[in-house]
């Protein structure tokens, strides 16, 4: 130990008397394509299995190796999984970015890093450990090649000795990574012994964080939203899957892919009861969504923002010729090609109204890997039951990053293909037209080809209730009403909002998907700091369910928490409300690439409601800039 | 005296559409009518029938043929998409789409380029009259260089061919024919009913109001004049028991997927149209010379088609029972178990 490190000690002693158990974050700070994500997920389960809860998120450059990249760790016995604004313990491997990481470290921290950046001599008011990394990886792995990989785990080691997590939960961590890779398994097994041991030998614990045994995570899975989406499309029994790959949507595919190979061929004969095809773009793969759907199959596409806009023609047509599609939006960073690898709500309002005339659609908004899972199956109901395009709206930071969650429920329903007409239906209607409204609920009953009922011209042209062209005005408004009556009954069958109602609280927040997490710590800090009682409206699904203008109705102030520049659920909230109700809206806004975190969200609104809010200084680094 | 019916006992009548909205002495009239014949002739159950189209004069078409069948009237330039989607849904359909060279030459040439990779099993028509009649007759990328439009305006841009392109991304059926050569479009019809694979017909279909005058490339007269036969066409499907007798030497015979049989009788030394490099090689040539090559330029009727590379079941994806496309419970289990 150095003396520098000495002298921080002594500075530090305060600070580590006071245990911080379990509620920290870890950030390592890597370069992209050195395999730290193994040995970052490996720190995350090994979490996971001292019975810790616990949240990964990975802040990655759009970059295939050699850039900056961050994965930031968080175990929270209150079980808070956003992100945690302040770093605690970072570990800085890359000396590109060791500087900036540290300077912008809050007081009290600790950092574990790669020696020769001799970090210590930057601050004095946090807590250092140098580990040689070369030097340890080198004798624990003998081929050059493998070193840059295998040196990672060593911080694993570091770590599991500094913060007293359980060695021999770690290995089992590491098992579980690398599957049946014995070699592997042995390799990495011996570096992470090689950094426990260094840590063993030479730290003596300075810093206040530590993991302690939990029981609080039994039978949880460790799963991203993208793969938990791909499940739930499989349960659903989809058929057809068109894509174009895209960061950061393409792993719901490529998940879907694997778990359709392994349980969806059929035994006797090897041949697949599905058909995925790579398109050549977002357009062509909806239109073979839009195409799939109208011959009778469940079909979906996943994409992101900039696949949006290209679907925007298909989504109009499909709109228009009623046919159903599940399109899942995992959105990132715009306008344009934006931030590829950064988390945003960006794309609601474009969505809602995607393209052009006179077009809305149903989205829908799961918060969690679990939702991502039912909502799925949800959204080829929908899609089946109106007869139109459905979004799932998800965004990066629940797509790619690691979310504990229950297992998921095995779906008890069958699956409602909606009004496809029958024998008996056409006996009792007598009469079949397409676009008839048969039932007053705006939705028409559809044939498919091959189905032996009775054909029909489907077209993105103006026409009738019969499906044959016409340009009659009267036709057209009938046509177009029955559409917006239509949406009028999907108020009733998108998911219900989640509301959780406080007595006495002024405040109301609105929220959605991803930004749930850091509302609900949000909501406990305003509270146990402030004594701000909020009631909060989980939003699942639009169009907008009644209950929307009760809950404002019951408050004085409605925050409107999103993470994008424009306020865009405001926007879209506001077209369905009265004026006395819009001027009750007030927007809490994060865009800043990151996923959303409590402390900001409290802020904000402590600001907005006339609080003395410290000002916070605390710069993010966790991003490249320059270098092209 | 009873109606004629074809070998699923379906009178001609059952094979009509609606009544046409395009011009009079329309090219694309005269294709509707061949489908309908050629679809009548080969016993085709309209009701597996679906019809495919973009936008565009062409695009109206199909609402005049097969009315008994389902149709989609998509999106300008994407039917490749529309049409892959539902025959992944269901491959026990027969799908036949028509679009025009403005449709497929321009808005659509990203989509057809990879149609015509794939292979997907699909009768794909370009009603070719090279420009766009509905917007009052714009130049398309058919145009011949130098072809003239009504306002005197002239093409300066080389034209797409989209039977060399066609060939050289990997259809299997590349076949060119006028829309005035009855005999030869109903032979090459019903051939590519009883082909597996995409078949890629351009059919030169003069546009009688923007491009019928002296001066343009794709008017009756001009067509007629320039039109370069590669072969004589014969096809007898597979339910009819015709023996054709022919000289050694002078024709070439290719048995079908169905086991039809196409007799192709030439009209030169050396054409094969089993080869892509002699099929290219003479679609530059016919062009030089400012003509245009029709009939059978290209066939490979044994290649795998898309359905059959994806390795689907036999039964349509579309209406598989809910215990084959839904796994049990036991597979969750599994799932959730490897997540722990």
């Amino acid at each position: 130990m150095s003396p520098t490190d000495l002298a921080v000690q002594e500075q530090q002693t305060s600070a580590s008397r006071q245990r911080v158990v379990n509620d920290f974050s870890i950030q390592v700070a890597t370069v992209n394509g050195s395999g730290s994500q193994t040995a970052n997920l490996v720190l995350l389960r090994s979490i996971l299995l001292m019975g810790v809860p616990v949240s990964g998120k990975n802040m990655f450059p759009s970059n295939i190796a050699g850039l900056p990249t961050w994965y930031t760790i968080r175990a929270s016995k209150r079980h808070y999984v956003a992100r945690k604004k302040e770093v605690d313990f970072l570990v800085a491997m890359n000396g590109e970015t060791a500087k900036e990481d540290v300077l912008t470290l809050d007081a009290g921290a600790a950092v574990v890093y790669d020696e020769p950046l001799k970090l210590n001599a930057l601050r004095n008011d946090l807590v250092f450990y140098p580990v040689p990394f070369d030097k340890l990886v080198t004798p624990v792995c003998p081929d050059a090649k493998l070193r840059r990989l295998v040196r990672n785990m060593i911080y694993d080691g570091i770590l599991a000795k500094l913060l007293g997590i359980d060695p021999a939960l770690m290995d089992k961590a590491l098992q579980k990574q690398f599957g049946k890779k014995a070699k592997a398994v042995t390799l990495n097994a011996n570096a992470l012994k090689a950094g426990w041991d260094y840590a063993d030998a030479n730290f003596t614990k300075q810093d206040p964080f530590f993991i302690e045994p939990m029981n609080e995570t039994a039978g949880k899975i460790l799963i991203e939203g993208n793969a938990a989406a791909a499940i739930g499309c499989m349960m659903a029994g989809v058929t057809v899957v068109a894509w174009y790959p895209i960061t950061p949507s393409s792993s719901l595919c490529e998940s879907l892919i694997g778990y359709m190979k392994k349980y969806r061929v059929d035994k006797a004969t090897g041949k697949a009861t599905f058909a995925i095809v790579q398109a050549e773009d977002e357009i062509a793969s909806l239109g073979m969504v839009v195409g799939a759907s109208w011959a009778g199959a469940r079909a979906m596409t996943a994409t992101a923002g900039p696949g949006i806009s290209l679907m925007s023609e298909f989504a109009g047509l499909a709109y228009y010729a009623e046919t159903p599609a599940v399109i899942f939006d995992v959105q990132r960073v715009g306008p344009s090609t934006g931030l590829p690898t950064r988390t945003a709500q960006g794309d609601l309002l474009m969505t809602a109204f995607l393209s052009h005339g006179d077009t809305k659609h149903i989205m829908i908004f799961p918060s969690s890997v679990e939702e991502c899972y039912e909502m799925a199956q949800q959204a080829f109901e929908l899609a089946e039951q109106f007869q139109t395009p459905v979004f799932v709206m998800m965004d990066l930071d629940l797509g790619m990053n690691n979310w504990m969650s229950d297992g998921f429920k095995y779906p008890e329903k069958p699956i409602d293909r909606g009004k496809l007409l029958t024998e008996e239906t056409l006996k009792r209607l007598g009469e079949w037209g397409r676009y008839k409204d048969v039932d007053g609920d705006g939705i028409p009953y559809r044939t498919i080809p091959g189905d032996g009922m009775p054909a029909y011209f489907a077209r993105g042209s103006g026409h009738n209730a019969k499906g044959q062209y016409s340009e009659r005005p009267d036709d057209y408004v009938d046509n177009m009403d029955r559409l917006a009556r239509k949406f009028e009954t999907a108020r009733q069958y998108v998911p219900m909002p989640e509301i959780d109602g406080a007595t006495g609280a002024k405040i109301g927040f609105v929220g959605y998907g991803t930004s749930h997490w850091a509302i609900g710590e949000s909501r406990d800090q305003l509270r146990e700091e402030t004594d701000l009682e909020t009631s909060y409206y989980r939003l699942r699904g639009y169009p907008f369910t009644s209950d929307l203008v009760e809950f404002i109705d019951a408050h004085e102030r409605v925050y409107v928490i999103e993470q994008n520049r424009d306020a865009q659920l405001l926007q879209l909230m506001k077209l369905d409300l009265s004026t006395e109700r819009q001027v009750k809206l007030r927007s809490v806004l994060h865009y800043n690439g990151l996923p959303i975190d409590a402390r900001s969200i409290s802020d904000d609104v402590l600001a907005q409601e006339g609080f003395e809010v410290a000002k916070r200084t605390t710069r993010i680094s966790a991003g490249i800039a320059g270098g092209e | 005296m009873a109606a004629r019916v074809n070998r699923i006992g379906l009178e001609p009548l059952t094979y009509k559409g609606g009544k046409t909205t395009l011009c009079a002495g329309c090219g694309h009239n005269a294709i509707s009518e061949r489908i309908i014949d050629a679809f009548f002739e080969m016993g085709v159950d309209p009701r597996q029938v679906i019809k495919l189209s973009g936008i565009g004069c062409s695009s109206k078409s199909p609402a005049y043929f097969l009315g008994g069948s389902h149709g989609f009237n998509a999106v300008h330039g994407r039917m490749p998409s529309v049409g892959t989607g539902a025959m992944l849904a269901n491959k026990k359909l027969i799908a036949i789409g028509v679009s025009g060279d403005g449709d497929t030459g321009a808005i659509g040439i990203g989509q057809f380029v990879h149609l015509m990779r794939r292979n997907l099993p699909i009768i794909y028509i370009i009603e070719d009259n090279g420009c766009y009649g509905l917007t009052k007759g714009q130049f398309s990328p058919t145009a011949d260089l130098g072809s003239k439009l009504k306002t005197g305006v002239v093409n300066d841009l080389p034209p797409i061919d989209t039977c060399a392109l066609a060939i050289e991304l990997g259809a299997t059926f590349v076949a060119r024919s006028f829309s005035g050569d009855k005999k030869q479009l109903l032979s090459l019809l019903k051939a590519a009913l009883a082909h597996r694979g995409t078949v890629m017909l351009d059919v030169i279909s003069p546009c009688v109001t923007f491009n019928d005058h002296e001066g343009s490339t794709k008017s009756y007269a001009y067509v007629k004049d320039h039109d370069d036969p590669l072969e004589e066409v014969n096809f007898v499907p597979f339910f009819e028991d015709i023996t054709v007798d022919y000289e050694p030497g002078t024709t070439q015979e290719v048995t079908m997927h169905d086991g039809s049989k196409l007799y192709l009788k030439k009209l030169e030394e050396g054409y094969d149209p089993t080869d892509k490099i002699t099929a290219l090689k003479r679609l530059h040539e016919t062009a030089r010379r400012g003509e245009f090559a029709t009939g059978i330029i290209y066939i490979e009727p044994d290649r795998d088609d898309f359905l059959e590379l994806l390795n689907l079941v036999d039964e349509p994806l579309a209406t598989l029972p809910l215990d084959r496309v839904r796994p049990g419970r036991e597979a969750l289990e599994e799932i959730m178990d490897s997540l722990r």
